[in-house]
C-alpha cells in the first residue's frame, strides 16, 4: 500500500436502534436530535465516513448520546451496524468490507489488526485472572504456544506501561483505576496491531492518573507509529493526544479538520460552545 | 495359592438392600397403598406431578415403597416412565372444558360464572390437632357421615361447572390484554428430544411442570422478591378440576368429533397477569397484560402459581436477572437430576482425588 | 429378582436413537451429540450415561466388565453389573482381555484395548469449557468456532500461580486435530491411552444428556505449552508392593501396623493377573481366579 492509503476507512456507517417508521425512515428532517418521537427509533450513527492514516491519532469529541460510543463498538465489532463500509488495509488489501466478513474472521481482526481499552476495565480485563495472564491472553488467541516467549513479552509490555513486574502475577481487581487503564493498554498492544481503539480510557481518574495515562499514550504512540482513534468528551485530552478531530453531534459528524484548526477557528456553533468552555 | 478378587462389595450392597427392606416392615405394620391414596392426597399429586406420570394408584405405591421418600418416589416413577411405550399423544385440550372443583381470581372481587372456594389449606388454622393421635376408623366414617348429611341439607346456588368460561376472555374482550395468533404447532416433546436453548415456549413448561415443586417455588419466590421483572404479579385464575382427555382414532385423525374419551385427570391451572408494555402499529408504547402460565398434574397450586411466575420471567427475560437466564432455571428444577447428581457425590472418588494429592505434592516440590 | 422387562431394560425405540447418536458421535470425533437420556434405575449421576449406551449395544454373545476407580469390586461398578446381567443374562468377566464390551467409571484400563472391544466411559460433566463459561449456548458456539485459547489461558494462569499446570483429572485434549473433548475424571495418566488405540471409546453422560465418541486410530492430544509440556502423573518412582509394576496408576495406601505408606497398582484386575501370572511362572501352579 502506497504512504497515501489509509490505515482504516470508514464509509457510510449508521447504527438505528429500532424498526423505524414512515414518519422517520429517510426523512432526517422529521427527527428531534437522533430520535424519531414517532416510534422512537434511536438514529444513534449517521452517514459516519473518516480516514485514518498511518501513524496518526484521530480523537472524536461529542457530549453523550453523539454517537462516539455507538461508533467504537461497532468498529471493534461489539455491536451490530446497520450498515456501512468498513476497510482495513492489512485485511485483504482494504477491498474487503469488514462488516461483511465473517464471525471468524471479525475475530482474527479483533485479535490482530486491533487494540481496544474500554472506559470501564471490566470488559476490557479478566479480573480473576493474573495481568500478565490477561496479556497473555491475545497472544494465546494469535495461537502462540510458548509460555516463556509469553512471559518475556507480557513482562516488556508491563515495563513499558510503567507497571513494576513484581505486580504481574496479580489480578487486576486490587489495582488502582489507572493501572488497570495501563494493563489494558498493554493488553491491547500484545499483538502488535496496527489500530488501537481508546474509549473515554482517562474519563472517570483522578487528574494526576489521567495526566500519567495520556502521557503514556502518547509515548507509545511516538515510539510504536502505531495509528490510534481516541474518543473523549474531554476537549482537553482530544487537543493533547489528537492530530486531527472529528466532532460529533446528535449521531452526525459535524466538523472535522486538524485539531489546531477546529480549536482556533470552529464552525459549527455546538463546537463553538465546545471550544469556548475549554478555556 | 492364587490371589482373589475381592467379593467384598457385592456381599455390602446385597446386605444394604436387605437391611432397607427390613426398616420398611420392621414394626409390623404395613401401609396400604389405600391408605396413601385416602389420607395423602396432596404427597401422590405431588409425585404424579413431578414425574410427569399420572397414575394415582401406581404414585401411591411408589411412596409406599420409596417409605415415604419423595426423591426416591419421583425416581422409581420416572424409571417406571421410561420403560412405558409412547403410543398416542391426546388431541389438543381446552381447559374450558375442565369440571371445575375449585375457581379463584385474586385480580378481581367477582368474575363472570362466580368465585368457587374449594376444598383448599389456605384458611385452615394451622394448630396441630392432637385428637389426631388416637383417631378410630369408627370416628372417621361418623364424620364422613355427618358432613354428607349436613351437606345435603344446604342450599348452594347453581353453577354449571362444566363450562366457567375464563376470566382471561373478559380481559380481552375489553382490549385490555393482547391475543397471542393462534398457534396449531406441534410441540416439542422433551422427554423425546432433550432440550436445546434457546429454548421453545413449549420446552421451557414442560420443563417447569415437572420440575422439584421446591425448586420451582424457590425461584418462583425469588423472582417476585425481586430477583426479577414480575415483581407483583396477579393471580388471573387459578382452577383445579377434572381435565377430559381424548384420543383421535387413528383412522381419522381429523375428526376431532370421533376422538375418543380415555378419561380425566386432575390439574391445577394458573394465568398470572402481569403489566408489559407494548408498541402498537403506528409505534406508540401502551401498557397491557401479558399471562404468564402454569399448569400441573394434580392439585398442586403453589408449584403452579410459581411456574407461571417463572414462564412469564423466561418468556420475557430481562438482563442480569438469574430468573430470566433461562439455562439457570431449566437446567437445576428436575428433581431426579439435582437429587441424582448431589448424591453422586457420594461415590468413591478414589482416583481423582489421587491425582489432585499427586498434583499438589508436585506444586509443593517445586517451590521448596 | 424376577425381571419381567425388554432385553437389556430399554425399549426397542430407545436402543435405536441411542445408537444412531452413537453413530452421529463416532462420525464426529470429540463432538458432544445431544440425545433425550431416559430415566434409569440408577440414579442420575451414577452412570446413568454409560449404562444407556451399553444397554443400546449389548448383545447375547458380549462378555460384559465394569469397573470403578479401577476396581470390579467397587459397590457402584458391582450395582451397574448386576443389573446389566439381570436384563440381559450376558456373560461377565472381570479380565480385560475376555471382554467385549467394558463399563468403566474414572479409569481406563491398563490391558490396552483391541479392535474388538468397547470401552464405555461415565461421563459426569461432558463440556471441557465449563470451568470457564457456564452457559451452554456459549460454550455450544465456542466449539462451533473452534474457540478454544480460554482452556490455555487457564493453563498458563495456573503456570503464573503455581510453576506448572494443576489440572489433575478430566484433562482436556484435543481430539482429531479439531473438537476439545473433557475425556471424564480419568487420571492424567490415562489420557495417552486414548491417542491411536486399538478400540471403540464411548462417553455417556446421562443427566447432561450427551454421547460424544473416540473412534480408533484417532490423534488425541492433551492441551498443553511448548516448555510446559503435558505430564502425567509419576509417584516419585514408586512401585506396586505386590507386583513390582512401576508403569501403572497407583493406590497409595496406609500400612495400619507400621504406618509407612505403600502404593499398590489400581487395576484390579490386573494386578491379580500379574499375581497368578507371576506365580505360574514360578511355582509352575494352577491358576485361580
Amino acid at each position: 500500500m502506497t504512504k497515501e492509503s489509509p490505515v482504516l476507512s470508514l464509509r457510510g456507517m449508521n447504527k438505528q436502534f429500532g424498526e423505524g417508521c414512515s414518519r422517520c425512515i429517510e426523512k432526517p428532517e422529521n427527527l428531534e436530535k437522533n430520535y424519531c418521537p414517532n416510534c422512537g427509533t434511536v438514529y444513534a450513527c449517521r452517514d459516519i465516513s473518516f480516514d485514518l492514516y498511518k501513524g496518526e491519532i484521530i480523537g472524536i469529541v461529542g457530549e453523550s448520546g453523539s454517537g462516539k460510543s455507538t461508533l467504537m463498538r461497532s468498529l471493534y465489532f461489539d455491536s451490530e451496524v446497520t450498515d456501512g463500509e468498513y476497510l482495513l488495509a492489512d485485511y485483504k488489501d482494504g477491498q474487503e468490507n469488514v462488516f461483511g466478513s465473517s464471525l471468524q474472521q471479525q475475530k482474527w481482526i479483533r485479535n490482530m489488526l486491533l487494540g481496544m481499552v474500554y472506559q470501564n476495565p471490566l470488559l476490557g480485563l479478566r479480573m480473576e485472572f493474573s495481568s500478565i495472564a490477561n496479556i497473555a491472553e491475545k497472544m494465546i488467541a494469535a495461537n502462540h504456544r510458548n509460555v516463556e516467549a509469553m512471559f518475556s513479552r507480557g513482562h516488556e509490555l508491563l515495563d513499558k506501561v510503567n507497571i513494576p513486574t513484581f505486580r504481574s502475577s496479580e489480578a487486576p481487581k486490587n489495582f488502582s483505576g489507572g493501572m488497570q487503564q495501563r494493563v489494558q493498554i498493554a493488553k491491547a498492544l500484545s499483538n502488535n496491531p496496527p489500530v488501537l481503539l481508546l474509549d473515554e480510557v482517562t474519563t472517570g481518574l483522578d487528574l494526576s492518573v489521567q495526566a500519567d495515562v495520556l502521557d503514556l499514550i502518547k509515548t507509545i504512540q511516538r515510539e510504536l507509529q502505531i495509528s490510534m482513534i481516541v474518543v473523549s468528551h474531554d476537549l482537553a485530552v482530544i487537543r493533547m493526544l489528537s492530530d486531527r478531530t472529528i466532532v460529533m453531534y446528535n449521531g452526525e459528524i459535524i466538523e472535522e479538520g486538524l485539531t489546531d484548526q477546529v480549536l482556533e477557528d470552529p464552525q459549527h456553533a455546538y463546537t463553538q460552545q465546545l471550544v469556548y468552555s475549554l478555556l | 495359592m492364587g490371589y482373589v478378587a475381592v467379593k467384598g462389595g457385592q456381599e455390602a450392597i446385597a446386605q444394604s438392600n436387605l437391611g432397607l427392606a427390613y426398616a420398611r416392615v420392621r414394626s409390623g405394620r404395613v401401609l396400604a397403598v389405600e391408605d396413601i391414596l385416602a389420607g395423602m392426597r396432596p404427597l401422590v399429586d405431588q409425585v404424579m406431578s413431578e414425574s410427569s406420570l399420572y397414575d394415582e394408584e401406581l404414585a401411591a405405591l411408589a411412596i409406599k415403597q420409596a417409605g415415604g421418600s419423595m426423591e426416591e418416589a419421583v425416581f422409581l416413577m420416572r424409571a417406571h416412565r421410561s420403560t412405558l411405550s409412547r403410543l398416542y399423544y391426546t388431541t389438543a385440550t381446552s381447559t374450558k372444558e375442565m369440571f371445575v372443583e375449585r375457581r379463584i381470581s385474586a385480580s378481581f372481587k367477582d368474575i363472570p360464572g362466580g368465585q368457587l372456594l374449594g376444598i383448599a389449606h389456605d384458611f385452615t388454622q394451622r394448630f396441630l390437632d392432637f385428637d389426631l393421635l388416637t383417631e378410630t376408623e369408627d370416628e372417621a366414617i361418623r364424620k364422613a357421615a355427618a358432613y354428607e348429611e349436613q351437606s345435603a341439607n344446604t342450599e348452594v346456588p347453581l353453577m354449571d361447572l362444566r363450562r366457567l368460561p375464563k376470566v382471561v376472555d373478559y380481559l380481552e374482550e375489553q382490549g385490555l390484554f393482547e391475543t397471542a395468533p393462534f398457534d396449531d404447532s406441534e410441540p416439542d416433546d422433551i422427554t423425546k428430544r432433550s432440550i436445546q436453548f434457546p429454548t421453545s415456549r413449549s420446552q421451557r413448561l414442560q420443563s417447569l411442570t415437572r420440575g422439584q415443586t421446591g425448586a420451582v417455588t424457590s425461584l418462583g419466590y425469588a423472582e417476585i422478591r425481586g430477583y426479577g421483572v414480575a415483581n407483583h404479579p396477579n393471580i388471573g385464575e387459578l382452577r383445579v378440576g377434572q381435565l377430559p382427555l381424548h384420543v383421535a382414532d387413528p383412522r381419522r385423525a381429523e375428526d376431532e368429533e370421533d376422538a375418543y374419551y380415555i378419561g380425566s385427570v386432575t390439574v391445577t391451572e394458573v394465568e398470572s397477569f402481569i403489566p408489559i408494555d407494548v408498541a402498537d402499529e403506528s409505534g406508540k408504547t401502551k401498557m397491557s397484560f401479558s399471562i404468564g402460565y402454569g399448569l400441573t398434574f394434580g392439585q398442586n397450586e403453589t408449584k403452579a402459581i410459581a411456574m407461571s411466575i417463572l414462564d412469564y420471567s423466561l418468556e420475557h427475560p430481562a438482563e442480569n436477572h438469574p430468573t430470566s437466564d433461562e439455562e439457570f432455571v431449566l437446567l437445576h428444577v428436575d428433581s431426579v437430576e439435582s437429587t441424582g447428581f448431589i448424591s453422586h457425590l457420594k461415590l468413591p472418588h478414589y482416583v481423582t482425588f489421587q491425582s489432585l494429592l499427586d498434583g499438589i505434592r508436585k506444586i509443593k516440590g517445586g517451590t521448596e | 429378582m424376577n425381571y419381567q422387562g425388554n432385553y437389556a431394560f430399554l425399549d426397542e425405540n430407545s436402543k435405536m436413537e441411542i445408537r444412531r447418536t452413537i453413530l452421529k458421535a463416532v462420525a464426529i470425533p470429540g463432538y458432544q451429540v445431544p440425545f433425550a437420556s431416559r430415566e434409569m434405575p440408577i440414579a442420575r449421576g451414577w452412570g446413568t450415561g454409560g449404562l444407556q449406551v451399553s444397554l443400546s449395544l449389548i448383545g447375547e454373545d458380549d462378555v460384559l466388565k465394569v469397573i470403578d476407580q479401577g476396581s470390579d469390586e467397587s459397590v457402584n461398578a458391582v450395582n451397574i453389573k448386576k443389573m446389566i446381567a439381570d436384563t440381559t443374562g450376558v456373560a461377565t468377566t472381570i479380565h480385560t482381555g475376555e471382554a467385549t464390551l467394558i463399563q468403566s467409571r474414572h479409569r481406563i484400563p491398563e490391558v490396552p484395548l483391541t479392535e474388538d472391544q468397547i470401552l464405555v466411559l461415565q461421563v459426569p460433566l461432558p463440556e471441557p469449557l465449563r470451568a470457564v463459561e457456564p452457559s451452554e449456548r456459549k460454550t455450544k458456539a465456542m466449539h462451533a468456532y473452534g474457540e478454544y485459547s480460554v482452556s490455555w489461558l487457564h493453563l498458563f494462569e495456573q503456570i503464573v500461580r503455581y510453576g506448572k499446570t494443576a489440572m489433575h483429572s478430566d484433562y482436556p485434549v484435543i481430539v482429531n486435530r479439531r473438537y476439545l473433548m473433557a475425556p471424564s475424571p480419568i487420571p492424567r495418566f490415562d489420557n495417552p491411552k486414548l491417542n491411536h488405540n486399538d478400540g471403540l471409546v464411548l462417553f455417556g453422560a446421562g443427566r447432561e444428556k450427551k454421547i460424544y465418541a473416540v473412534p480408533p486410530y484417532t490423534e488425541v492430544v492433551s492441551i498443553d505449552f511448548e516448555d510446559h509440556p503435558f505430564e502425567v502423573e509419576s509417584f516419585a518412582g514408586a512401585a506396586c508392593r505386590l507386583t513390582g509394576l512401576t508403569d501403572v496408576f497407583l493406590d497409595e495406601l496406609v500400612d495400619e501396623a507400621t504406618g509407612e505408606t505403600y502404593y499398590l497398582t489400581n487395576d484390579q484386575s490386573y494386578l491379580l493377573e500379574t499375581l497368578n501370572a507371576k506365580q505360574e511362572t514360578a511355582a509352575g501352579g494352577i491358576r485361580h481366579d
